[in-house]
């Protein structure tokens, strides 16, 4: 229960549904501020009040669970270790696979509980494939995507209360319960740099090293003051002053840790037909190796599903996109659909 | 009902105070006010602040009613320090004991984060009561810098009892402050006896309502006020007499004193019992402090986290606690234990059960019972923790 809207309706289907429920807030940051200001970032120690509030008038137990050291060592030094080697996280993902379902996860299960729900937007369901995750109803707001790195014992444990309803009836459903996070807004951006400012963020923590952006046949076009504030595919913000031949707009191509290179070049420099993805996760049945499936591909969360064939062997997956993509940076996660039912997915390490 | 062990958090309010509370509580009227109305209030007031002062060895007028405890305790420290120093610059030094509650803790904190205090703590002894070799030394050593001395009279958490007339006879014209809320009602408390300066008492500790309490401040004593306004309580704590609160205060102290001496028979040999079963069946627990007060029962139990185990003994409606809370939720190590020489390791496995008034054998048994399946739980998800 972060203190937030979909978590406080999610403790409170749980119990319509005849669950044993217990309310629990994780503590990810061993200075938290005081109060919210805004939409950006969680979780304030407003946030742990109004989290405690829900449990309160739901009538299930509250407590607050300190996990800032894991957190830190498995979402917040991974977030800063994969940018200083060029690559592009997301750390929802790795906190995911880590902390809420996995070191809650744990920690749950060893005090005698059965599982963990959350309110995220996705579905579960008993097929004869098992127990599958399906993309939530409300296709806007469908989260299927950072959950994918589940795998199935630890989707076997996992509640997804929201799947079958739209954010609006969410919010109506709240008010209704008489809880007064129906109005607060939604938080995006990621939980732990609450001033949105990834950039200036990470420009504390990993320095500001100047080093050369180029085009494709190595010419200088400028400098940068730090590869980790460019992301494959950006167009803006490049800082260069020598426009290219032709007038086109430039865009980041790769991004070259070791020589602390930016690369540019123009749109078809950057398209994408073929993905491999490492340290595959199976949210169900594993399909078999070196054997080719057709199914959905999808690189960003609410990313659009771009057809694709795809294989695996030896723990990564190989992906040949039907129709190009442009700018897909590694370190991404690449999530296999098959029609709306998650498959698995994958870290993008290569692309091609 | 849970079973209900977290006495020194606060305790079931007690009938003869509810019915005072009733009863005062329908009759309108300021006690400052000129008119019949008001004077009938003061009466009431003033009735239950005499009751009060013979029942804890002061002079009426020694009584100045706060809000809580903790305001007592702020108006005590910020009152005393800032007098002091108004008087002689030089004296800036606090002397406190490193196992003070918070509600003095942070005010001397406070002071010397944005006034240039120096905050000393006496340390305590593996017993928890204070190394008094420390103090005589301290004081001979630095006796013009001292503004005031702060020492508990006994300790919420390992219920430790502090020698405080010692205190008293080594500090000569400093002023000595104790917070004795957890000692009213419970062991001997004499204002006077003890030749302190200045004390501070809790209603709700005692079976009294949530909201009133006082600081016992030494008559002819003017320190300096936290609270302006009207005037109340010789101008050192202003605002509106909570009368129904205040005379249900007195009513709740009398009773508990009327049984103090039975139930600290009853409610020690019950600590006794539960300590004895608790290190039979749970062998490496081992027990923080010596409580001098009847009911605290301090346990370690090594490889687990209170949290966990809290969360377990609540699962099985028994209320009990652990360390100091701080305002994020999150438990951080108890200071107490700490200052004990635990180590952090130990200082969060520790529980803290308070018996009280409520407490039976059969609760006694039902949490022997179930404390081991709950200790082994709570040591499986310590041991997932990587």
């Amino acid at each position: 229960m972060s203190g937030g809207v979909d978590s406080a309706v999610a403790a409170a289907r749980m119990v319509d549904a005849g669950h044993e429920v217990v309310g629990v807030h994780l503590a990810l940051s061993s200075n938290p501020q005081k109060y919210r200001s805004g939409a950006r970032g969680c979780c304030t120690i407003e946030d742990s009040h109004d989290a405690r509030r829900a449990a309160d008038v739901i009538g299930i137990p509250f407590y607050i669970w300190d996990m800032a050291e894991e957190f830190h060592e498995g979402v917040v030094e991974n977030f800063m270790a994969e940018y200083a080697i060029g690559r592009t996280p997301n750390p929802c993902l790795r906190c995911n696979e880590k902390i809420k379902f996995a070191a809650v996860m744990e920690r749950a299960k060893a005090l005698g509980f059965d599982g963990v729900a959350t309110g995220h937007y996705a579905q579960m369901h008993e097929t004869e494939l098992g127990r599958v995750m399906y993309r939530a109803v409300d296709p806007g707001k469908d989260q299927s995507y950072v959950l994918a790195v589940l795998n199935t014992d630890q989707l076997a444990g996992a509640h997804f209360p929201l799947g079958d309803i739209v954010k609006d009836d969410v919010r109506k459903e709240a008010k209704a319960r008489g809880l007064y996070v129906a109005n607060k807004p939604d938080s995006h951006d990621i939980c732990f740099v609450p001033s949105g400012d990834n950039a200036g963020w990470l420009r504390d923590r990993l320095g500001s090293d100047v080093g050369p952006i180029v085009d494709e046949d190595g010419t200088k076009l400028g400098e940068h003051k730090g590869a980790y504030t460019y992301t494959i595919g950006q167009r803006k913000g490049l800082g260069i002053t020598i426009p290219a031949a032709g007038g086109e707009p430039r865009y980041v191509l790769k991004i070259e840790p070791k020589t602390n290179t930016v690369v540019v070049g123009n749109h078809e420099a950057l398209a994408v037909s073929g993905i491999t993805g490492e340290k595959a996760i199976w949210c169900g049945p594993v399909p078999a190796e070196s054997t080719e499936y057709r199914g959905f591909a999808q690189v960003r969360a609410h990313g659009t599903p771009l057809p694709c064939t795809y294989s695996h062997q030896g723990g990564n997956i190989s992906v040949a996109l039907d129709a190009p993509l442009f700018g897909l940076a590694t370190g991404q996660g690449l999530v296999i659909y098959d029609g709306d039912r998650v498959v698995g997915s994958a870290t993008v390490c290569a692309t091609e | 009902m849970s079973i209900y062990l977290d006495h020194a958090a606060t305790v079931p309010m007690v009938d003869e105070a509810a019915q005072a509370l009733t009863a005062q509580m329908r009759i309108v009227g300021n006690a400052s006010s000129l008119h019949s109305d008001g004077r009938a209030v003061r009466k009431a007031v003033e009735d239950a602040r005499m009751s009060l002062a013979d029942m804890v060895g002061c002079e009426p007028s020694e009584i100045i009613f706060t809000g809580t405890g903790t305001e007592a305790d702020n108006l005590a420290i910020k009152g005393f320090y800032w007098k002091a120093v108004a008087a002689h610059p030089a004296r800036t030094t606090i002397l406190s004991s490193a196992i003070e509650h918070h509600a003095v803790k942070d005010p001397i904190e406070w002071l010397v984060e944005h006034e240039g205090a120096t905050s000393i703590e006496i340390p305590v002894l593996a017993n928890g009561e204070i190394d008094l070799e420390f103090v005589r030394n301290y004081i001979a050593a630095n006796k013009d810098s001292i503004a005031l001395i702060s020492v508990m009279h006994s300790n919420n958490e390992i219920g430790s009892v502090q020698p405080i007339k010692a205190i008293v006879e080594m500090a000569g014209d400093i002023p000595v402050h104790t917070d004795a809320v957890q000692s009213l009602g419970k062991i001997d408390f004499d204002f006077a006896e003890l030749g302190i300066t200045a004390a501070t008492i809790s209603s709700h500790k005692v079976g009294g309502p949530l909201g009133v309490a006082a600081l016992i401040l030494k008559r002819g004593l003017d320190i300096t006020p936290v609270t302006h306004g009207g005037g109340q309580e010789r101008d050192v704590r202003s605002g509106t007499f909570n009368a129904p609160s205040i005379v249900a205060f007195a009513a709740a102290t009398r009773a508990a004193l009327s049984k103090k001496d039975s139930e600290f028979t009853r409610i020690q040999s019950l600590r006794e019992i539960a300590a004895t079963r608790i290190l039979a069946a749970i062998p490496d627990a081992t027990i923080n402090g010596v409580a001098g007060l009847p009911g605290i029962l301090n346990i370690s139990f090594p490889n687990t986290e209170s949290e966990a185990l809290l969360l377990l003994l609540d699962s099985e409606g028994i209320s009990a606690s652990a360390g100091s809370a701080c305002s994020a939720g999150v438990s951080r190590p108890s200071h107490v234990l700490l200052a004990l020489g635990r180590t952090e390791a130990e200082a969060m496995s520790s529980l803290r059960f308070s018996l009280g008034s409520t407490t039976t054998q059969s609760e006694i048994d039902r949490l022997v019972e179930v404390l081991p399946s709950v200790v082994e739980r709570a040591r499986a998800a310590f041991s997932v923790k990587k």
